[in-house]
């Protein structure tokens, strides 16, 4: 994948997306939650880069900035050689298609009052000149393809089960051939079989397409099948980055190494012997970081530097980057 | 560890009560059967569900996306909207009385007081409009008679225990300011606030990192064996089923197919959708397969009675007798069942 094209399509560099925090009678600001503090990374075209990391460490804020759901603020997201801040609606409109979002919560994104149908044909009408003939088609491989029956298209989003309505959001997130996919939790809901067919899928337009994800997901399994490099999050940063064979056979930052261990294996056996790590210690508000590493409070190897002064972000074996002062 | 003398526990308590209906079960259903009547005819979602549980047991529901799980728990406590929803069979017993027969006054009581729920899906349990606070603090009042401080009190040590960081702030943040894992502990924090004797959480970890899962399960492991509460753990991850559960549940087109003590369900898969289910797990080490392995075919439609086994049309091993029959749950062993005909007496003497 990575050895056909080795431009980047998209380039992240310290961005930073603070919400402010409002208190008392006046709303007067009292402070900055710090969802995202400091990101910065790169996708060449038809990658996959898997974001992984703690619940609430900014990964969909991250992924939404991205596709400017959010406005930055400050640093920068630049799509094929321009930033995307810097679009004018218009310019805006026109590259919307090409960059999609699977999203994380499948309610979020489905009209209810929308038959299937409706819902996924919606961008084709909007962006397409298909007749309504090819639409209806379409919509039928679509939904074929992620696994649901086409026969369902008049059904609406509540007649479905949970992991049927995710489905229905990486079919409208496929309709219109997009260049790049961000795609927030896209398989969590999914049961193991569908998971892999949704997987495969993903993977078979990357090869014909080259089409370019950003894959943000829990499922360490998963993320190693489907990443060619991995960015661990923590706390609105990012705290490791390396590419998939060597963050997982020697993972550098004492947070990655929490999560690779903390795996479980469907194995009644091994999982009944198994001592489960779990992390001690106060877990950090984004409203107000640790002063020095973001990971010190719960960090099992951390020395008095790592509570004063923040960990340099280096380049520590080749292709491996890691913001540990014990790594 | 916590696990094992649980485990110990009900091994024990199983060979106390000997006879299939323990008179000690918290929760007891039988036969369940529900429905939905659309536009295109009927959906036949849940077929003759029955399981059991006893307090301290976690029983693991796992199963095919659209098979039932969700619409069978919420058909306990009637959560369904009715219609489309129908409940045509079955009796759901807890502490002695069936609820399928309980007015709504007494399962308002229930709900969210001696039964916790966790739904698949926080955003469409929790509203919008109000603060995380109030929505934890509500059934605190309502079934504890807590007064506001004391209530207020009890929903931040929640918060905290669901690893919410500064919790006592947060109170007042509208739904839509957590994240996805923030939102489901939320959902967690809620379901538990009322000391439940039975709690049912419906994909409750999927939206969480491995690291606060395993907290979370921590947490869950404690409350069984300090509480006695009993759970129904309805989830995709086969590696937190292998963990946590006592019994395994698998469930295929709207009924159970297998019925399993867990090292059984892993060590000798009985039904054929097991089988296939175990096999499609991605490689945890080694190389990386070419390409995952998914079970070929479409999902049943359920649009009538079941009159031949839900799953013939994708089964390596259907033969003529599975598309003239559904095959009831079969006994393999003591402690394991599965709903295959090739575990009938006349066809394994056959065989
Ligand atoms: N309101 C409804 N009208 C018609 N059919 C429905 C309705 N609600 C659910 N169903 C159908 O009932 C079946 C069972 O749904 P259920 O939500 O229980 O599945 P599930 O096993 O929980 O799946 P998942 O793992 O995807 O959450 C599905 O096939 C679904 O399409
Ligand atoms: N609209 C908002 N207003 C205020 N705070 C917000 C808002 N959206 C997100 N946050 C906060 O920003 C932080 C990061 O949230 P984000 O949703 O990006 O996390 P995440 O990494 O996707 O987590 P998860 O894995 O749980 O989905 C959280 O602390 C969250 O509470
Ligand atoms: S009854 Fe027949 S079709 Fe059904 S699982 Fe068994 S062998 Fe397969
Ligand atoms: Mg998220
Ligand atoms: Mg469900």
């Amino acid at each position: 994948m990575s050895e056909v094209v080795e431009k980047d399509l998209l380039t992240v560099s310290d961005l930073k997306i603070h919400f402010p925090i409002y208190k008392g009678l006046f709303r007067k600001k009292v402070g900055d939650v710090k969802a995202v503090d400091g990101v910065s990374f790169a996708i060449q075209r038809g990658e996959t880069l898997g974001l992984v990391g703690e619940s609430g460490c900014g990964k969909s804020t991250t992924g939404r900035a991205v596709l400017r759901l959010y406005d930055p603020t400050s640093g920068h997201v630049i799509f094929e050689d321009r930033d995307i801040a810097s679009l004018s609606d218009s310019e805006m409109r026109a590259t919307r298609p090409r960059m999609q979002m699977i999203f994380q919560d499948p309610q979020a994104c489905l009209n209810p009052r929308m038959t299937v149908g409706a819902i996924v044909s919606e961008p084709l009408i909007e962006h397409t000149k298909l007749s309504p003939d090819d639409r209806k088609a379409k919509v039928r491989e679509l939904l074929d393809a992620v696994g649901l029956n086409p026969d369902f298209v008049n059904r609406y989003p509540h007649e479905f089960s949970g992991g049927q309505r995710q489905r229905i959001g990486i079919a409208r997130a496929l309709a219109l051939d997009p260049d790049f996919i961000v795609c927030d939790e896209p398989i969590a809901a999914l049961d193991v079989s569908i998971q892999a067919q949704v997987v495969n899928l993903l993977e078979d337009l990357q090869r014909e397409r080259g089409l370019t994800f950003l894959f943000i997901s829990h499922d360490l399994s998963m993320v190693r099948h489907i990443a060619d490099r991995v960015a661990v999050m923590y706390l609105g940063k990012i705290v490791e980055l390396a590419p998939v064979s060597k963050l997982y056979s020697n993972p550098q930052h004492p947070y990655t190494q929490a999560l690779l261990s903390a795996v479980p294996v469907a194995d009644p056996k091994i999982e009944a012997k198994r001592q489960r790590v779990i992390l001690k210690g106060d877990v950090p508000s984004p409203s107000n970081p640790p002063q020095g590493c973001v990971f010190c409070t719960r960090c099992p190897i951390a020395e008095k530097k790592c509570f004063t002064v923040p960990p340099e972000w280096r380049e520590l074996k080749p292709d491996q980057f890691v913001a540990c002062h014990l790594a | 560890m916590v696990s094992s003398t649980l485990r110990q526990l009900s091994e024990d308590e199983k060979s106390q009560a000997g006879q299939a209906h323990g008179a000690d079960n918290v929760l007891e259903v039988r036969d369940l059967q529900t429905v939905f009547e659309t536009q295109d005819g009927t959906v036949h979602a849940v077929n003759n569900v029955s399981f059991a549980l006893k307090p301290g047991e976690l029983l693991g529901v796992v199963g095919e996306s659209g098979s039932g799980k969700s619409v069978s728990m919420m058909s306990l406590l009637k959560l369904l909207p009715m219609p489309p929803a129908k409940i045509l069979n079955g009796e759901v017993l807890f502490d002695g009385r069936d609820l399928l027969q309980a007015s709504e006054d007494e399962l308002r009581s229930l709900r969210g007081g001696d039964i916790g729920f966790i739904f698949q899906d926080p955003m469409t349990s929790l509203n919008p409009v109000f603060t995380v606070g109030f929505q934890l603090m509500e059934p605190l009042r309502i079934h504890m008679g807590m007064n506001k401080k004391q209530a207020r009190a009890r929903a931040v040590e929640l918060l905290e225990l669901v690893g919410i960081p500064s919790a006592s702030d947060r109170l007042k943040d509208f739904p839509h300011q957590f994240s996805g894992g923030m939102r489901q502990r939320v959902m967690i924090a809620i379901a538990l606030a009322c000391d439940p004797k039975v709690l049912i959480a419906d994909e409750p970890t999927t939206a969480l990192d491995v690291t606060v899962q395993a907290q979370i399960i921590e947490l869950v492991k404690d409350l069984r064996e300090k509480l006695g509460m009993a759970i129904v753990w309805i989830t995709h991850d086969l590696g937190v089923v292998a963990g946590i559960a006592d019994r395994v549940a698998v469930m295929y087109g709207g009924q159970i197919v297998e019925y399993a003590d867990v090292d059984k369900l892993y060590d000798d898969p009985r039904h054929p959708y097991t089988r296939a289910l175990l096999k499609t797990l991605p490689a945890d080490e080694g190389l990386r397969m070419e390409r995952l392995v998914s079970i070929p075919g479409q999902a049943p439609n359920l649009k009538g009675p079941l009159v031949a086994c839900p799953f013939a049309p994708r089964c390596e091993e259907a033969h003529e007798r599975c598309w003239s029959a559904n095959p009831p749950l079969f006994e393999v062993q003591a402690g394991q069942k599965s709903a295959c005909w090739l575990e009938s007496e006349d066809t394994a003497g056959a065989a």
